[in-house]
């Protein structure tokens, strides 16, 4: 039968083929534009919101450090509100009522005492002296002065005043603080060496990321050797028997259990049964070990299994042992592999949150003097749970701004494993 | 005293290890060169590490039983020694909560309120116990390395074969490492089902699984009777099955499409500009969505939904489940990306050449060719959306609602089993209790659905080859 390829007819459905072939491909393209899109919409609105608490607002101050009130004998005793009160009022100026007095003072941090106080215990040569030093503002303030809350709410008819920024004479104080160059926001080094603290202006990162370092630890100690040698019987010295085939089910099966199961495996296990502490970075790192070791156990396989066989033969021919083969010659070579297998597991426990949630590693830890393995302690991710928790207006840019350490960190171990594989790739 | 008593191992063992290396490697030293009938056995190496096995091995096994039966034993010691007329008054909840007072007391802590004096007197006796205690663990682990070193030297001589004995140690190491995995799952069974269990006995099965009402904060109040709360988990299931299938409707689509886009049109170096994008998305903690959750979409749907005059909840299923939905996108799509890159070349090439386009080629070859690691993806997809705790914990409600509605806040299964918990350690109310019947459930569900996962992808998986 004669077919015209070239009729109308035929050109036409031709072109209709194309068109759905383009469409598809558009389809496609527009997919990836959505998961890309949603990628930037999250990055963007974190950074947005995070960006401010790198900053700090701080009001540097001439403060008289009168032995009265200090009482050098025992600090903790002085009156620090008081010369806080003072040295704020000579920039300020007279004020009248003593109602606008009291709403003044909370321009500044209700911890800015304490931070005087220490930093005068740091240096007691100071007591007598008049020093000019920056304190913490308020967190109204911090986020009045770098513009994240404005003066005032809403549009015309219903256009009122921001309450939390007390009345209307405290923004012309802070307003003339302004004018007269004392008001500044440095880099926020408190974010990261600061404990946390109930006033976002003073919360820090320093109890988590100890924390969390002590967790890993615990977790690399235990979920690295054991990940090795399960991984190397199972690839090298196992016998194909039905008990070593119900091994590696359970390795995969664990793979994909929910990590909230961990937590509860954590709480009954360890907390209930066998007694240890509570909130312990000990437990955090014995439960996310458990998570890790199906991570490890699976890349240390594969980086065995891709050590060439030359090298086994070489051993095996020289006369090791097939110990000796598997210890001195073929491990060494699966290392950088393993390593990036590791890294991989170690940041997605850095980023587990439930489990820990669950044995109460989202502890309230504002003193990090003393913090082991067994001692109550928070973590970066359940410290971001707690702040976005808060109802603090400023533990929101703190939370985003946690976020974006939290993903600084994973970022470098992420670019170190890719490092790694691609250094050590070429080799062998 | 737990480190001193390891580095005190550590250093018995570093200790034995010399007295078995030392001697073996002088005589080693001392052989004639070619002399075979002086040689050792085994490297000096391996006779030292012989006598360290044995150094450390049954002392740091003792140390950690220990650390494991402590809590526990001190606990009944001191339940014991308490004054028998005020135990006979105390419930075992009460007992628990007790012993809670004790060790908080003991740890320097205050309590709200005066504790009574056999309180206090009980804080201070367990402080001593944990001080002796601490003391025993020291003298009878360092007793048993020096035992053991004393028994291991015994051994050793030219003659003996310290690498073979060295070897049987280190594959029983790696078979008890092995076997971590399997003692993981069956702590995990026999945990959940413990406490499953202990709330079966005061909520029935029955109510448990078919009630249509889920209230157990009434059960937190002391005056009501256990298990007067409902405890009935249709509605926190429902929730579940809402966001997940929400999180699924987002995801699949876009996940799928965006591998075939990746696998037949783009070029290689869109390719490897979008997969580490997609890996980043995979690599984000999940508490970092949830927030996202919280600051951007729930508001941003909830100002839509204003505008269009559609009531939209704060904390509605379809935030959650939109989020979630994101998650999921790089996991469905990296998946299908391996199904579809599975499917043989010769059969993309067959439809080509009979003058197939590339888009119908995809709808009518590879698609259905890849179907079952693709279903297999989305399963998988499935089990890990209704596992997802913390976007829920941070985005969805906490009050089980019986609704479809996605604009409504629904809680789920895990949202419950961390609220359930959170802050609470008495084991023996039936609220904590729940949390493990719940956590059976999710258990059994993603254990199910990644079996169902695994057994598609067996059964289908050479078909093609």
């Amino acid at each position: 039968m004669h077919h015209d390829w070239n009729s109308p007819q035929q050109l036409a459905r031709l072109r209709r083929r194309h068109a759905a072939n383009r469409r598809m491909k558009w389809i496609g393209l527009a997919a990836i534009g959505l998961a890309a899109g949603a990628l930037a919409l999250l990055v963007i609105s974190l950074v947005a919101t995070g960006w401010p608490a790198f900053t700090q607002t701080r009001i540097t101050l001439q403060f008289d450090l009168d032995p009265k009130l200090v009482k050098p004998d025992d600090m903790r005793k002085g009156s620090w509100r008081k010369i806080i009160k003072t040295a704020l009022l000579k920039e300020v100026g007279p004020v009248k009522s003593r109602k606008d007095r009291r709403k003044i003072l909370k321009i500044i941090s209700r911890g800015a005492a304490y931070e005087l106080r220490d930093h005068v215990m740091k240096h007691p040569d100071l007591v007598g002296r008049t020093i000019t030093y920056a304190v913490l503002a308020a967190d109204p303030f911090d986020q009045f002065y770098k513009g994240v809350i404005p003066e005032y709410i809403g549009e015309g008819e219903k256009r009122f005043f921001n309450p939390r920024l007390g009345s209307p004479v405290v923004v012309a104080a802070f307003r003339k603080l302004i004018d007269k160059g004392l008001v500044s926001a440095p880099f926020n080094w408190g974010l990261f060496f600061n404990a946390d603290s109930r006033l976002p202006e003073q919360a820090g990162l320093a109890g988590a990321i100890v924390g969390s370092f002590l967790t890993l630890l615990v977790c690399f100690l235990i979920s690295f050797p054991a990940g090795i040698a399960a991984a190397i019987y199972l690839e090298e010295f196992a016998p194909k028997n039905r008990f070593t085939d119900f091994i590696e089910v359970n390795i995969n099966n664990l793979a994909a259990v929910p990590s909230v199961v961990f937590g509860l495996l954590g709480l009954a296990l360890f907390l209930g049964w066998f007694g240890m502490p509570r909130s312990a970075p000990l437990v955090g790192g014995l439960v996310l070990s458990l998570m890790t070791l199906p991570t490890i156990i699976i890349a240390t396989r594969s980086a065995l299994k891709a050590v060439p066989p030359s090298i086994r033969e070489a051993a095996l021919g020289i006369g090791a042992s097939h110990h000796q083969m598997v210890l001195h010659h073929v491990l060494p070579v699966a290392m950088p592999g393993i390593l990036t297998g590791a890294i991989i597991g170690m940041a997605r426990a850095l980023g587990e949150t439930a489990p820990l949630l669950l044995i109460g590693m989202n502890a309230f830890i504002p003193d990090i003097s003393n913090m082991g393995i067994l001692d109550p302690a928070t973590a970066l991710p359940t410290q971001i749970y707690s702040w976005a928790d808060s109802p603090e207006r400023g533990f929101v840019s703190r939370t985003s701004a946690a976020i974006l350490v939290l993903l600084g960190f994973l970022l470098v171990m992420n670019a170190a494993a890719i490092w790694l594989r691609q250094k050590y790739s070429k080799k062998v | 005293m737990l480190t001193i008593t390891v580095l005190a191992i550590a250093v018995v063992a570093a200790a034995g290890f010399w007295l078995g290396y030392g001697p073996m490697r002088r005589m080693e030293l001392l052989q004639e060169p070619g002399a075979r009938t002086e040689r050792l056995h085994s490297r000096p190496v391996y006779h030292g590490l012989f006598i360290a096995a044995w150094v450390g091995i049954p002392s740091l096994l003792l140390v950690v039983l220990w650390l494991m039966m402590q809590g526990s034993v001190l606990d009944w010691l001191l339940l014991n020694s308490l004054p028998a007329d005020e135990l006979a008054r105390l419930s075992d909840d009460q007992k628990q909560v007790l012993l809670n007072e004790i060790r908080t007391l003991a740890q320097g802590n205050q309590l709200p309120g005066e504790p009574a004096a056999y309180v206090l007197e009980a804080a201070e006796r367990l402080n001593r116990w944990r001080i002796t205690a601490g003391w025993a663990m020291f003298v009878s682990a360092l007793s048993l390395a020096l035992a053991g070193m004393a028994l291991a030297r015994r051994r050793i001589s030219r003659f003996f074969r310290a690498r073979q004995a060295v070897e049987r140690v280190m594959d029983g190491i790696m078979l008890a490492c092995a076997g971590v995995a399997v003692f993981t799952t069956v702590g995990i069974i026999i945990s959940l089902l413990f406490e499953a269990l202990r709330f079966f006995a005061k909520v029935p099965v029955t109510e448990f699984l078919f009630g249509l009402r889920w209230e157990p904060q009434i059960a937190m109040r002391a005056d009501q009777v256990a298990g007067s709360g409902a405890f009935g988990m249709i509605p926190v299931f429902t929730g579940t099955l809402l966001i997940s299938a929400i999180a699924l409707a987002i995801s699949v689509p876009i996940g799928l499409l965006s591998a075939i886009y990746l696998v037949e049109y783009s070029s290689s170096r869109f390719r490897a500009f979008v997969k580490p994008l997609l890996e980043f998305l995979a690599g984000i903690p999940t508490v970092v969505y949830g927030f996202f959750a919280v600051l951007t979409v729930a508001p941003a749907l909830k100002a839509f939904g204003e505008a269009i005059g559609l009531p939209v909840a704060p904390n509605s299923a379809l935030a959650a489940g939109s989020v979630m939905g994101i998650m999921l996108i790089p996991f469905i799509s990296s998946l299908s990306d391996d199904a579809l890159a599975a499917v043989p070349m010769a059969l993309r090439e067959g439809s080509i050449g009979l003058g197939a386009t590339k888009a119908e080629t995809i709808r009518r070859v590879l698609v259905p060719a890849a179907l079952p690691g693709i279903m297999a993806g989305v399963l998988l997809a499935a089990s890990r959306a209704i596992g997802e705790t913390m976007i829920v914990v941070m985005a969805a409600g906490i009050i089980a609602t019986l609704t479809l509605n996605p604009f409504e806040a629904v809680t789920t299964v895990t949202v419950q089993i961390v609220s359930l918990l959170i802050g609470d350690t008495a084991f023996d109310n039936p609220k904590t209790l729940a949390a493990f019947a719940l956590g059976l459930v999710l258990f059994l569900v993603t254990l199910g659905l990644n079996v169902l996962s695994m057994h598609i992808v067996k059964k289908y998986r050479e078909q093609y080859d």
